[in-house]
């Protein structure tokens, strides 16, 4: 058993047994839905079905009824997209990154998480899909013979690196969220009364036995996918900013792009991670596996990411000028003068400013400030890729092109529509999964928990 | 030829732990260890070897890499070399630069994937199997040992029972097996 410092908080509250956490995590599966969650789940239904409307009506007519026109040919979509790539990177950031570092509070809050993780590039990649407008030539993306003679995809291009990059980051984050979930499942199935959730249950926990092999197994497994999802987790972000970084548009071919989409993503990704697990923690009543530790030590990934992401704002604007080259010059001008200084200047105040307060204390260990400013971040993490994809482009070489984006209802509803179909798919999460990954914190129980860190043996007791 | 199955539950996995170390001291087989989360540390006392599905990812891995080569290669250089921007793409080693990302993500595919199926495949756990645990409170808060008459033949079903009397254990079962 591995010891603590005795000043290192408890990570677990209270006086919990091992079948406390699994009464605390199976019963909001086993009980039946409160209603706020029906209310809720009909709120993001309605929506979502808007947005699936919105995306049928584009199919049939076009993405002309899109606001982009021939100079802002990515707009609101793209901006969606890596918006919602961004999101997507904490989930396996938590598991992956934080499992090799070994720290243990990743435990209370990498299901969720992860859950989220994988709903966020489900809404991610359907935006390059739909902007194909023929949807359903999709898999010419693929490298598959065809009938047009010998041709095949462009392997130079980064759209094409982004279409392996984003399918290899959502099926592995799947596989390893999935092999977390199967000893949970089993709990659950061997807790079952009613027939449909016994068989249900069975089904998706493979017969999970929980013999010592097999936990050698799923131990060394989780360790070689985290190892595997590490450089994924960084490389996609990157290879996102490549789509811009290796074009030749003033305010795009930026080398520091990559590290600075990457630092960008694990900030708006932990933002909503805390959104979600700051309203999931209470109506679930997991408020002793996720406190204000865990609060704060996301608050403090969120300082350091949001200042990462200050620097490069402001070093962007030094090379701008520095460089000496006058588009690129302009383009930065632009930004913070031209017609869309109001997102440029929501983006500094949201994402450099806000995560600056972070450095209080007692700032960071409020939940109802952290909440405010995780919906903040968001907010600005969204106009940072509406300020770099269509100020960048508004301005062409041309002034006959110049041109401005306003987006149309159907970019408003296609947006709008994701969080909706993301807020189903998560409440569907939180209802029918386990939403706590069981098997882990109950190995860190004896480690962390409150009752155990008070006992008087904890020091002096060497199992 | 019937065999007898001793299942001893206990309520705690240090304790499981110790006495795991009593019985194999006094030349005792333990068969399978059932635990709702990994116990550290009984591994080698049961003498459960480490796993090699580490060295099988690294194989999958090799092999998405070499896959991704030979496909890229075909594909950009021999079969198709578009000429983009005058760039040359007579050789491979010339372009390798932007065949990096591509290459990286398929070897992490193929390594994370392979080594998932094989995982699933050697714990025979597949969708809609049936449970194997013994008992179903071993994914709750029990541990439970399992220790086969017929693996133990140099230790008879009493000198078994007086071992196991004072290791402190929850429950204790005996079936026959065929």
């Amino acid at each position: 058993m591995q010891k603590e410092a005795a000043i290192r908080e408890p990570l677990i509250l209270g006086h919990k047994t091992y079948h406390d956490i699994t009464e605390d995590v199976c019963r909001p599966i086993e009980d039946k839905a409160p209603k706020t969650w029906y209310v809720l789940f009909g709120i993001a239904l309605v929506i979502g079905l808007y947005g699936v409307g919105c995306i049928l009506y584009l199919l049939g007519t076009g993405v002309g009824v899109w606001g982009l026109n021939k100079t802002i040919g990515w707009a609101w979509d793209i901006t969606n997209f890596v918006w919602w790539v961004g999101i997507g990177h904490a989930g396996t950031l938590i598991s992956a990154v934080l499992l090799l570092f070994r720290q243990k509070w990743r435990m209370a809050i990498n299901r969720s998480a992860e859950a989220m993780t994988i709903f966020a590039v489900f809404m991610a990649g359907l935006f390059p899909l739909i902007h194909m407008g023929r949807l359903w030539l999709a898999y010419w993306v693929l490298p598959l013979p065809n009938q047009f003679g010998s041709l095949w995809v462009n392997f130079n291009s980064p759209l094409l690196w982004d279409v392996f990059a984003i399918s290899t980051y959502l099926s592995v984050s799947l596989v390893f969220w999935y092999i977390g979930l199967i000893p949970d499942f089993a709990t659950i199935r061997d807790r079952a009364k009613k027939p449909l959730a016994k068989k249900m249950y069975s089904i998706m926990a493979f017969g999970w036995s929980g013999r010592a092999k097999h936990w050698n197994r799923f131990e060394l497994v989780s360790l070689v996918l985290a190892g595997l999802a590490t450089p994924l987790v960084f490389s996609v972000h990157s290879i996102v900013s490549f789509d811009f970084a290796t074009s030749v548009i003033p305010g795009w071919h930026t080398t520091i792009f990559p590290p600075y989409f990457v630092a960008g993503a694990v900030f708006s990704g932990f933002a909503m991670v805390q959104t979600l697990l700051l309203i999931m923690r209470k109506a679930m009543g997991l408020e002793a596996y996720i406190h204000t530790k865990h609060v704060e030590y996301m608050n403090i990934v969120i300082m350091v990411t949001g200042s990462i992401v200050g620097t490069a704002y402001i070093t962007e604007l030094f090379i701008s000028w520095y460089s000496g080259v006058e588009y690129e010059a302009y383009a930065f001008i632009n930004r913070a003068t031209g017609p869309y200084w109001w997102a440029y200047w929501s983006m500094m105040t949201c994402n450099v400013i806000s995560p600056q307060l972070m450095w209080i204390r007692k700032l960071r260990r409020s939940l109802l400030f952290t909440f405010f400013i995780s919906i903040v971040v968001n907010i600005g993490m969204w106009f940072e890729r509406y300020v770099i994809i269509v100020t960048s482009l508004h301005r062409d070489y041309l002034p006959s092109s110049w041109s401005m984006h306003y987006p149309s209802h159907i970019d408003i509803g296609v947006y709008v529509g994701t969080i909706g179909l993301f807020f189903v798919f998560f409440l569907l999460f939180a209802r029918f999964f386990p939403v706590l990954a069981l098997n882990e914190v109950k190995t860190i129980l004896k480690g962390s928990g409150q009752s155990y860190k008070e006992s008087p043996d904890y020091h002096n007791d060497h199992h | 030829m019937s065999d007898k199955v001793i299942y001893v539950m206990y309520d705690d996995d240090h304790v499981l732990k110790d006495s795991a170390k009593k019985l194999v001291s006094n030349g005792v087989k333990i068969n399978e260890v059932f635990s709702p989360f990994p116990i550290h540390g009984i591994d080698p006392i049961i003498g459960i070897k480490n796993t090699r599905l580490g060295i099988m990812a690294f194989l999958y891995g090799l092999t998405g890499l070499t896959l991704a080569t030979i496909g890229m290669r075909y594909f950009m250089i021999v079969d198709w070399p578009m000429n983009i921007g005058g760039k040359p793409s007579f050789s491979y080693l010339e372009n390798i630069l932007a065949f990096i990302p591509i290459s990286f993500e398929f070897t992490v595919l193929c390594a994370a994937h392979g080594m998932a199926i094989t995982y699933f495949l050697r714990n025979k756990t597949l969708p809609g199997m049936p449970a194997q645990n013994p008992d179903p409170r071993t994914t709750d808060d029990k541990f439970v040992m399992e220790i086969r008459m017929s693996e133990n033949h140099n230790i008879s079903e009493e000198q078994l029972d007086n071992l196991l009397s004072d290791t402190g254990y929850f429950e204790l079962d005996k079936k026959e097996v065929k």
